[in-house]
C-alpha cells in the first residue's frame, strides 16, 4: 500500500479554479464525475508533479465524491504519478515497436547518464526516469516522453546529451 | 414465459431470467458454479468467468450457436435456447482453466487458512480442478491488515470478485474501500488505513467467497467443522434478526447470516446482531441449521436422519420455494 | 494506387487552422448534413462499405443505425482517440495535422445521430494534441459550425474534449465510457451495447478517429462513390502507421487492396529494409494481430500475393493469415527475435489488463513470466505447451478483447516461430544471439 501524505495544504490557484469550473460545466447536469480524469491533471500539474492524499481529498471534495472513488481511479490509471517525482520525468517507451528500434539502449544510456536505475530519481531532484508501455509513437523510435513533450528518434547518444543537456539549462534559467 | 433447455432438461422460465438462474431452478449439476456473482448484489458477476456455459442453440427464431462461451450470470435465456453446462467438454475444459487461473495468485495453503471447510474457492478448485499446479511462480502476497476492530483483510487470498465493494456501496451509506491499481496488481484496500465502520460492514465478510474478508472475533478460534451452525433469531430495529449461530457447547463463536445452498445471503444482518450478542440468552434458538450433506461442517455431526433431511427436501421441494424452507429442523 | 482522401490535403501551408481549412472546402459536408435527413447521412455511411478503422473493422453505418433514437433519450457521438495500440499512430497523425477534418467529421457524425453533446477522448500524453483540438474548437464555433444555432439551423452542438490517463483498455469503447464517466476504465459486459446505454446510460455510439475523418467525404460525394475506391467488401482508404525495421516508418494513406509487396518495398511507402537486412516477420496490423513469417505475409498460403485489404490478410484464417487491425505495421528484420518480441508484448498486455476478469488478470501475468524464463535461458520444453494451453484458456473467455488481443500473438509466435522457441530452450547461453529464426528465404 502507498499513500503519502504531504501535511501540506493543497489549494488550486485562481487561474486553475476557474479552469475546474469550466471543465465541471462541459457535462451534463449531475455528471460532474466525469470531470475527474482532467481534474486529477490539474491537480498533479500544480501540486508538484505527483499526487498527495490532501490532492486526491481535494479533488474529491471538489465533485462531491468518496475520496475512495478518487484513489481508485488516481491508482487505476498510469498517468498519475503518487509519490513524488523530478522535476523532469522521462518516461520512456519499451514497448515492441521501440524496443526493436534501440529502446533498450536508451534506457541503460540514460541510467549510466543520470546514475540511476529506472524507476528513481536522481539526487539533485531534476530527473526521474521511468519505462512506459507504447504511447503511440512507433515510427519515431526510441522515443520519450517528458512533460508535454514527445522526444523521438533518440537512436545516438549525442541526442540523448542535447537533451540532457537542454532539460538542464531550461531547469537553471527558471531557477 | 419461455422455453429454455440446459443439459437436456427443459423448463420454462420468465423472460429476462438469466441462464444460471433458470439452471437454478433445476438444480444440481445442472447449476453453473459462482466465484462473484451475488443475487442480491447488483452488478455482481460476469469477472471470474467461472459460469461460463455453452449456448448451443441462441433461441428458436435464430438457432445459431453463440461463437463464444458466455457467463450465464449475465446472460439472458432467449425462448429456444439450448444450453451446455456440466454436459460440455468445452465447458468443463474452460472451467479447469478457470480453477487454475483464480490459483495462479492464490496460496495453497487450505490447511492454515481460516476459510478451510467453507470456501467457495476450495470447493470450486474440489469440484472442477487439476489435481496439481502447472504454474511454479512466486504468488503475490500481502501483509493481513484491520480495516476496523471487526475484520481482516487478507488480500494474497483475494479473488477479486468485487463483492465486497458491492456491498459497501449498496448496503452502507459510506465506502471508504475499494478497487486500488489495475490488473495483477489489484488489490481491495482503503488506501489510507481507514476503518470501515458502520451498521452492516460484517456483510462484507459474509459475501467473501474465500478467506480474505474474515472475522476478527473468530479468526483462528475454532474450525468450521467443529462448530454447530444453529438457527436464531430475535427482534432487531435494524435488520431482520434472522442469523446462524456457530456454537461449540454452550457458547457461541460466532454469528453469521444465513445463506441458502448457493452460499448467498438473501437476508444481510447488521452488526450488532453479528458482534454484539454472543449469549443464547438474547437468541430465540430455532434449532440445527440445515446444512448439504457433502459439507465438511456436516462431518461427525448430525444423525443421519438429520443430515440427509435437506436433500430430501431439496429433490421434493419446488427450489424456488427455498425461502421458506430456510429455518426448517 | 495512392488515391488520397483523408491526407490530400496534409501539404497545405496552414492547413490545422480554421480560414486554410475552410477554404479549401473544409466544412463543407456539415453544411450539406445540415440540409439532409439524418437517416439519409446514415445510409450513405452505410453504402459507402466504410469499416471501423479503430481495429475491429465494424462497418460504421450499421453501428450508426443502431442507436436507440426511439426512446428520446439524449444520444451521444463519442469519438475513440485513445490511440494505444503497439505499432499504432495514425489517428495522432490525423488529429495534430488535420484537426479540423476529425472536428468537422464530428459534427457530421453528431447531425446523422441527432446529438447535441459529443465527446473526443483523446489518450491523456497527447497533451499537445488536447490543445490543438480545443483551438481548432475555438475556432469552429466562433465560425458558426460549433455551439448553438449551428449555421442559423437551429441544430446545437458542443464538443468536449476529454483526456485519458493512461490505460490502453480505455481503447474499448465500454471502458472508455466508464473513463468519460471518471471511473476507472473497466469494460462493461455486454449486452447492453452502448447504442442502446452507453454514456451515462444514454443511446452512445463510440468511432475512431479515422472512421469519423472519413466522413466528411462520404457525405461530399456520397456512400457509392466510396465504395468504389478499394476494393469490395474492403472499400475506401486506410492509414497505415508503419515502423520497425523499414528505411521510412511513418504514417501513410493507402487505398486498400494494395498488394503488401509494393506496401512494404516501394519507395513511396516503407521503402524496404533498413540496412539491407531481410525480411522476417511482419505484424500487419498492431500488436494484437498474430505475426506472420516473411513467406506468409507476402503470399497467402494459396500462393496469391497478399494484399493490404481485411478480406486479403486474413485469407486462411490465423493457422496462415492475420488481420488489418488498426493499421499498426511493424517489421522485423532477421536480427530481431520473435521470443522477445513476444515476451515484450505479453508484458504489455500484462500491465494493461484492467484485472477485472480473472483469465486476462491471471493469465497475462502467467504467460509473460513464462516468456520471461524462456527469453532468459531458464524455459522448459514443457513451457511451450504450457503456454499454448494458457493463452488458448484466455482466448474467447474474457469480458473484453483485451484477453484475445494477449492471446493471440503469443499464440502466432508458437505457431510459425516454435523452432525459435525450442533453440532459447536448448541453448540457453546462446540466447541472447539474436540472428536466429529466418523462417523462409530472404526476399529483399
Amino acid at each position: 500500500m502507498l499513500a503519502i501524505r504531504t501535511g501540506q495544504k493543497v489549494e488550486f490557484s485562481e487561474q486553475s479554479l476557474q479552469k475546474v469550473t469550466e471543465i465541471i460545466n462541459r457535462y451534463p447536469e449531475g455528471k460532474q464525475k466525469s470531470a475527474l480524469l482532467p481534474l486529477l491533471h490539474l491537480a498533479q500539474d500544480e501540486f508538484g508533479g505527483w499526487l498527495s492524499v490532501e490532492a486526491m481529498d481535494y479533488v474529491a471534495r471538489m465533485l462531491h465524491i468518496q475520496p475512495i472513488e478518487v484513489y481508485e481511479v488516481a491508482t487505476f490509471y498510469s498517468m498519475y504519478n503518487l509519490k513524488p517525482v523530478g522535476r523532469f520525468l522521462l518516461e520512456v517507451c519499451q514497448t515492441g515497436p521501440c524496443m526493436i528500434r534501440g529502446a533498450e539502449k536508451l534506457v541503460s544510456q540514460l541510467e549510466e547518464k543520470l546514475k540511476i536505475k529506472n524507476g528513481e530519481t536522481t539526487t539533485d531532484g531534476l530527473f526521474t526516469l521511468k519505462t512506459v508501455e507504447c504511447l503511440a509513437a512507433c515510427g519515431y523510435a526510441p522515443m520519450l516522453q517528458c512533460g508535454e513533450h514527445y522526444h523521438e528518434f533518440l537512436d545516438t547518444e549525442e541526442k540523448v546529451d542535447q537533451l540532457l543537456d537542454q532539460l538542464r539549462r531550461k531547469a537553471a534559467a527558471n531557477n | 414465459m419461455i422455453k429454455v433447455t440446459i443439459d437436456g432438461i427443459e423448463l420454462e422460465v420468465e423472460e429476462g431470467t438469466t441462464i444460471m438462474n433458470a439452471a437454478r431452478k433445476i438444480g444440481g449439476e445442472v447449476v453453473p458454479p459462482a466465484m462473484c456473482y451475488y443475487t442480491s448484489l447488483k452488478g455482481s458477476g460476469g469477472k471470474c468467468r467461472a459460469c461460463l456455459v455453452k449456448v448451443a442453440q441462441g433461441s428458436a427464431k435464430d438457432p445459431r450457436p453463440m461463437p463464444k462461451l458466455v457467463a450465464s450470470c449475465c446472460t439472458n435465456v432467449q425462448d429456444g435456447m439450448v444450453v451446455l453446462n456440466s454436459t460440455s467438454p468445452e465447458v468443463l475444459e474452460t472451467r479447469r482453466g478457470i480453477v487454475e487461473f483464480l490459483l495462479v495468485n492464490h496460496p495453497l495453503d487450505c490447511p492454515i487458512c481460516d476459510q478451510a471447510g467453507e470456501c467457495e474457492l476450495q470447493n470450486f478448485a474440489f469440484d472442477h480442478g487439476l489435481q496439481k499446479t502447472r504454474s511454479e511462480f512466486h504468488r503475490r502476497e500481502f501483509d493481513p491488515i484491520d480495516i476496523g476492530p471487526h475484520i481482516k483483510l487478507h488480500m494474497t487470498r483475494c479473488i477479486l470478485c468485487y463483492r465486497c465493494t458491492m456491498v459497501a456501496d449498496q448496503l452502507t451509506e459510506e465506502r471508504v474501500h475499494g478497487v486500488l491499481w489495475r490488473g495483477e496488481a489489484s488489490e481491495i484496500s482503503t488506501y489510507i488505513q481507514k476503518a470501515v465502520e458502520n451498521d452492516f460492514s460484517g456483510n462484507m465478510i459474509d459475501v467473501c467467497p474465500v478467506g480474505a474478508l474474515t472475522d476478527r472475533h473468530f479468526r483462528f478460534r475454532n474450525r468450521v467443522w467443529f462448530l454447530n451452525p444453529m438457527d436464531a433469531h430475535r427482534n432487531c430495529s435494524k435488520c431482520s434478526g434472522k442469523v446462524v449461530l456457530w456454537m461449540r457447547g454452550e457458547e457461541v463463536y460466532r454469528v453469521t447470516a444465513r445463506k441458502d445452498q448457493y452460499d448467498e445471503v438473501k437476508e444481510f444482518i447488521c452488526n450488532e446482531c453479528r458482534w454484539d450478542h454472543y449469549d443464547t440468552k438474547d437468541w430465540v434458538v430455532e434449532g440445527p441449521r440445515a446444512v448439504e450433506k457433502w459439507s465438511v461442517i456436516t462431518a461427525n455431526k448430525y444423525s443421519k436422519e438429520t443430515v440427509e433431511l435437506p436433500e430430501q427436501l431439496f429433490s421434493k421441494l419446488d427450489n424456488a420455494k427455498w425461502d421458506s424452507f430456510e429455518g426448517v429442523t | 494506387m495512392s488515391r488520397k482522401i483523408l491526407l490530400d490535403k496534409i501539404g497545405i501551408a496552414g492547413i490545422e487552422t480554421f480560414p486554410v481549412y475552410r477554404s479549401n472546402g473544409g466544412y463543407a459536408s456539415v453544411e450539406k448534413a445540415l440540409k439532409m435527413q439524418p437517416a439519409d447521412i446514415v445510409e450513405e455511411v452505410k453504402k459507402s462499405g466504410l469499416r471501423g478503422r479503430g481495429g475491429a473493422g465494424f462497418p460504421t453505418g450499421l453501428k450508426w443505425s443502431f442507436i436507440d433514437k426511439k426512446s428520446g433519450r439524449p444520444r451521444y457521438l463519442v469519438c475513440n482517440a485513445d490511440e494505444s495500440e503497439p505499432g499504432t499512430f495514425k489517428d495522432r497523425f490525423l488529429m495534430e495535422k488535420l484537426p479540423h477534418l476529425v472536428l468537422e467529421g464530428m459534427i457530421t457524425a453528431s447531425i446523422a445521430l441527432e446529438a447535441n453533446l459529443s465527446f473526443i477522448y483523446v489518450r491523456g500524453e497527447f497533451r499537445w494534441i488536447i490543445k490543438i483540438l480545443e483551438k481548432a474548437i475555438v475556432e469552429a464555433k466562433e465560425a458558426g459550425f460549433l455551439g448553438r444555432n449551428i449555421l442559423g439551423t437551429g441544430y446545437n452542438l458542443e464538443i468536449v474534449v476529454q483526456t485519458g490517463a493512461g490505460a490502453y483498455i480505455c481503447g474499448e469503447e465500454t471502458a472508455l465510457i466508464e473513463s468519460l464517466e471518471g471511473k476507472r476504465g473497466n469494460p462493461r459486459i455486454k449486452p447492453p451495447f452502448p447504442a442502446v446505454s452507453g454514456l451515462y446510460g444514454n443511446p452512445t455510439v463510440v468511432s475512431n478517429v479515422e472512421s469519423i475523418a472519413a466522413v466528411p467525404w462520404i457525405v461530399n460525394n456520397g456512400g457509392a462513390e466510396y465504395a468504389k475506391i478499394g476494393v469490395p467488401k474492403s472499400s475506401g482508404t486506410k492509414l497505415i502507421s508503419a515502423c520497425g525495421n523499414i528505411n521510412n516508418p511513418g504514417v501513410y494513406e493507402i487505398e486498400l487492396g494494395l498488394p503488401v509487396k509494393d506496401f512494404l518495398f516501394a519507395p513511396e511507402w516503407c521503402g524496404g529494409m533498413k540496412n539491407g537486412k531481410r525480411l522476417k516477420a511482419v505484424v500487419a496490423g498492431g500488436s494484437s494481430v498474430p505475426i506472420l513469417p516473411a513467406g506468409l505475409f507476402l503470399k497467402t498460403a494459396n500462393g496469391e500475393d497478399r494484399l493490404m485489404s481485411y478480406e486479403s490478410l486474413a485469407d486462411g484464417g490465423f493457422a496462415t493469415g492475420t488481420m488489418l487491425g488498426s493499421g499498426g505495421f511493424i517489421v522485423y528484420d532477421e536480427d530481431q527475435c520473435i521470443v522477445r518480441n513476444t515476451w515484450n508484448f505479453t508484458r504489455f498486455y500484462h500491465h494493461e489488463s484492467c484485472g477485472q476478469c480473472s483469465p486476462c488478470r491471471e493469465g497475462t501475468g502467467w504467460m509473460e513470466r513464462i516468456l520471461h524464463n524462456i527469453e532468459n535461458g531458464h524455459g522448459k520444453m514443457s513451457d511451450i505447451d504450457l503456454l499454448w494451453d494458457v493463452q488458448k484458456k484466455i482466448e474467447g473467455n474474457t469480458i473484453c478483447p483485451l484477453g484475445d488481443a494477449a492471446a493471440w500473438p503469443v499464440a502466432a509466435a508458437i505457431r510459425h516461430f516454435r523452432d525459435e522457441f525450442e533453440w532459447h530452450i536448448k541453448e540457453p547461453k546462446e540466447c541472447m544471439v539474436r540472428n536466429f529464426g529466418i523462417a523462409e528465404p530472404a526476399i529483399v
